[in-house]
């Protein structure tokens, strides 16, 4: 039954609901406006305020126009250095944790809670305690500066959290289909490709998109181990607006952000809806 | 040959011992049920057999070979769960193949393999379907086809009816038994239901604290329950159990039930000579309730054995009247004829059938005679 009736509760609920969706979206709302003002208008008038003229021009400035660093390719290969990152170690994290967590959550072995245990506490490591240890093992083999190196810190800095919700969801699953499973004469890979797996949309979806976002937005990583033309793009829009500290370029600036943050906008409105569901899911029935 | 070999085996947790000295032998066609209350080892038991547990010590034989070291998919059984357990992504056709698949039998044969047991089965109809799409007991029917497609030496059943609803259990294990009859599988069937137990079983292990308490066929099980727990586990309802004392009378034994009481009650006792050592002390009593019924029912030739007892309460279910009484003080369960009701709270006459109780030692709780 759905109530229509207007309470004055409801109201202040909306009130309430309204003002604060307001404070989360007004950077947005104030970025995405000064995307469309040109660098004059701006600088004549104040960083807030409604386009005069829609200088959609930023846009592609930004994208592969404009100079950062010397080179004036726009955020167009920074956006490539962070595809480079994201997608290859978004896949390897989600599939390593997958069978991370099927492993402990539906094969128990000796000292199964304590792997559990110690890969989760990476959750709980500050990032910046993890710097200097990476800073040794990319030297040590090699990969500073390289997207890599990246690919690989972020690999195994997401294991925590995909193994976390792989295994908190595969725990739902009846141990008596591994049990049938293996009766039937399959093994430890076989039984995850053919029966694990083809369970696990829901929670794949949820750690595909987290890690994606994640790693797509991640920052101090990418500032520290790359430099130059290897930057992920968060890093390169902060030497963007370094680049142009004479000569404030607002709206061009606002552009470069709107397009480095619309893979992630993207992936939540594909798969907003199964994160939601996924979160809340059983594994079976 | 036996087709399973149980010996000496034992199972600990910690410090918590689930099965204690296990022997079975089991020959090849029997079907064997394993029954207990929850918690008395039986699952354990039948994991172990399979390969999915581990003994603590003991030998398991299937077929005449030693299988401790052997992987669950080399021991040639076949496992049908409780949850079936059927691979929630896959068809049922594929359900039923993917061992043969695990195995790497050819295509050719694997669809033979599925096209009779479907038809054993009377699921060719469903192989397209996914188990979401089926009932309870076409699930049960599909786990059984997973089961029998591999033909194995051995087949093990655990709890596989206790998801269904009551009409559906009693079909299927009718269908169970059919089953076993027309391929004479060698089958160990794990239940805790006593029903399942008596009707399906060619020889029952009832199992509690995880010990066999008795491994013999369902008869001798419900006429010779080896001890007080048995005799109490298996019935529905239980075997009546009651404080006596055994006394000598002329040349034979009388069961005196609530000794020196006025409405104290003797029984004489014929054929019950191994119970002489025990005269002069307590025993327990134990008569199964259809032994107690309306006084003029004649249960043999003799005379009748003829008591007269306060009826406490009557429950009639229809095939019959269940009346709880009271036997020298004791409470006691009758089972009578339907159209007899007795008045709660008033007398009545009740026929004891004496050729047919049990005497057990009420220290080492065994049967005496």
């Amino acid at each position: 039954m759905r109530d229509h009736s207007f309470a004055p509760s409801r109201i202040w609920i909306y009130l309430v609901v309204t003002l604060i969706a307001a404070a989360w979206l007004a950077p947005l709302a104030v970025v995405v406006l000064n995307s469309l003002r040109s660098n004059e208008e701006i600088a004549q008038g104040s960083m807030i305020g409604w386009p005069q003229h829609l200088a959609w021009s930023n846009y592609p400035a930004a994208w592969s126009g404009f100079c950062v660093a010397e080179t004036c390719s726009g955020i167009r290969p920074y956006m490539l250095n962070s595809a480079l990152v994201t997608i290859p170690a978004t896949i390897f994290s989600t599939l390593l944790g997958a069978i991370a967590g099927y492993a402990i959550s539906l094969w128990r072995f000796r000292g199964d809670n304590w792997i559990y245990g110690i890969v989760t506490l990476g959750l709980f490591l500050p990032q910046q305690m993890r710097l200097l240890p990476w800073t040794i093992v990319l030297r040590d083999i090699g990969l500073i500066n390289t997207l890599a190196g990246l690919v690989l810190i972020h690999t195994i800095q997401g294991l925590s959290f995909t193994t976390l919700f792989c295994r908190n969801y595969y725990v739902a699953i009846p141990h008596e289909l591994i049990r049938a499973a293996r009766i039937d004469g399959a093994g430890f890979f076989r039984i995850f490709w053919r029966i694990i797996l083809p369970l696990s949309g829901p929670i794949l979806i949820v750690t595909v998109i987290w890690q994606f976002t994640h790693i797509w937005n991640e920052f101090l990583y990418g500032v520290t181990f790359t430099t130059g033309q290897q930057q992920p793009v968060t890093a390169a829009l902060i030497a963007l607006s370094a680049a142009v500290a004479d000569i404030p370029q607002h709206g061009v600036q606002s552009a470069a952000v709107i397009i480095a943050a619309l893979p992630t906008l993207l992936i939540y409105l594909i798969g907003g809806k199964y994160f939601v569901r996924g979160l809340t899911a059983g594994a079976v029935k | 040959m036996a087709a399973l070999s149980i010996r000496a085996l034992s199972k600990r947790y910690a410090n918590l011992e689930v099965l204690k000295d296990i022997a079975l032998d089991i020959e090849s066609g029997e079907f064997t049920v394993l029954v207990g209350p929850s918690g008395c080892g039986k699952s354990t038991l039948l994991n172990i057999v399979a390969g999915l547990d581990y003994p603590s010590a003991g030998t398991i034989e299937i077929g005449g070979r030693v299988v401790n070291d052997v992987p669950p998919k080399d021991r040639d059984i076949a496992m049908v769960f409780q949850s079936y357990a059927l691979y929630p992504s896959m068809t049922v056709r594929q359900n039923i193949t993917f061992g043969m698949e695990c195995r790497h039998v050819p295509k050719a044969e694997q669809e033979k393999a599925v096209a009779n047991v479907a038809k054993l089965l009377q699921i060719e109809t469903l192989l397209g379907r996914k188990p979401s799409q089926l009932s309870g007991g076409q699930r049960q029917r599909v786990a059984m086809g997973r089961a029998l497609v591999r033909d194995p030496l051995l087949f093990l059943f655990d709890e596989p009816l206790s998801n269904l609803d009551a009409k559906l259990r009693v079909e299927m294990r009718m269908e169970i038994k059919r089953l076993h009859q027309r391929i004479g599988a060698t089958i160990v069937y794990v239940t805790h239901d006593q029903i399942e137990a008596m009707t399906m079983a060619t020889r029952i292990a009832v199992m509690h604290q995880g010990r066999v308490q008795q491994f013999a066929e369902p008869d001798t099980v419900y006429r010779y329950p080896a001890n007080l727990f048995v005799a109490r586990f298996m019935g529905s309802p239980p075997m009546n159990t009651i404080p006596a004392r055994l006394e000598a009378e002329n040349d034979g034994l009388v069961v005196v039930i609530g000794a020196g009481r006025p409405d104290e009650i003797r029984l004489r006792l014929r054929d019950y000579d191994g119970a002489a050592p025990f005269v002069g002390r307590d025993v327990v009593f134990g008569i199964r309730p259809e032994c107690i019924a309306e006084g003029s029912r004649a249960f043999s030739n003799d005379a009748p054995v003829l008591v007269d007892a306060p009826v406490d309460m009557v429950e009639p279910t229809g095939a019959e009247t269940m009346v709880s009484l009271r036997l020298g003080g004791e409470t006691a369960m009758a089972r009578i004829s339907p159209d007899i009701r007795p008045v709660p709270g008033a007398s009545a006459s009740f026929a004891l059938d004496t050729r047919r109780v049990c005497l057990f030692d009420p220290e080492t709780e065994r049967l005496i005679a």
